[in-house]
């Protein structure tokens, strides 16, 4: 409750500030804005906290959400995963690591003429479920998960 | 100093994909060096990718991405003389930006 309040006076004050800028045409609604590295979430010590963070606990289960990575990886320091995203006006993807130490590895958002689509390299920790979720326009939150396991895990010495 | 974003572009009819390699330790904050001493976290946290100055992608990180990450985007309607800047900011305040014009 207390969160939720927080987080919409911070959402109120940071639209204020940018409000005078938007006439100048320095910036436009339609371009992603620099978004503050979210702290919360990112420094999460568990799935649920950080999912609970992130805005993405009541996300609905989908198959539009492709997520393509090896059944095997050798190497947990490098695992690259490829994500497409089918459903209509996403505007970000999140990657959690259900077992790393901080389960959420990377927001990406999208805007213009940029696919919802990515590939990248992440650590893992030990075999685990990945999920990753999209947030759309409207606001609404989606899940899709994928199974990875790890021979050798790669966040530790 | 740290080293160049490598930037690449290349067009396949409609779309593009763009590929961006930021040179970087990407250090956990767990990894002991050889004499035991934990080497301190190190990552980047965000970084953004323009298309002709104007912001297209966002992306903050959690010390999880590889070291040295790469990334594949794809985008619609790049064509070539566009051009892309990437710029990333570390925790320890350390940023980077180059820019590349799409061949």
């Amino acid at each position: 409750m207390h969160e939720l309040r927080r987080r919409f006076l911070k959402g109120g004050a940071s639209a204020a500030l940018l409000s005078p800028l938007l006439g100048t045409g320095l910036l436009t609604p339609s371009a992603v804005l620099a978004a503050e590295w979210n702290k919360s979430a990112f420094t999460a010590r568990n799935i649920n906290d950080a999912l609970k963070a992130y805005g993405a606990t009541g996300a609905g289960e989908t198959r539009d959400i492709v997520i393509t990575a090896p059944e095997i990886a050798e190497n947990g320091a490098k695992v690259e995963i490829e994500i497409t995203s089918n459903i209509a006006n996403t505007r970000s993807l999140a990657i959690f690591a259900d077992k790393n130490p901080m389960p959420l590895s990377s927001v990406i958002e999208f805007s213009g003429p940029v696919l919802p689509y990515v590939r990248a390299q992440l650590k893992l920790s030990e075999t685990q479920r990945i999920r990753v979720v999209a947030k759309t326009s409207d606001g609404k939150t989606h899940v899709a998960f994928r199974e990875i396991k790890v021979t050798l895990g790669g966040c530790g010495g | 100093m740290s080293a160049p974003i490598k930037i690449r572009a290349q067009i396949q009819g409609e779309t593009a994909d763009v590929r961006i390699l930021m040179q970087h330790p990407m250090e956990t904050g767990q990894r002991k060096d050889e004499n035991g001493q934990t080497v301190p976290m190190n990552f980047i946290q965000n970084f953004t990718v323009s298309l002709n100055g104007k912001a297209v992608i966002d992306g903050q990180l959690n010390t999880s991405i590889s070291r040295n990450p790469l990334f594949t985007f794809k985008a619609r309607g790049i064509k070539a003389g566009d051009k892309l800047s990437v710029t990333w900011t570390d925790n320890l305040g350390e940023r980077r930006q180059d820019d590349t014009v799409v061949a």
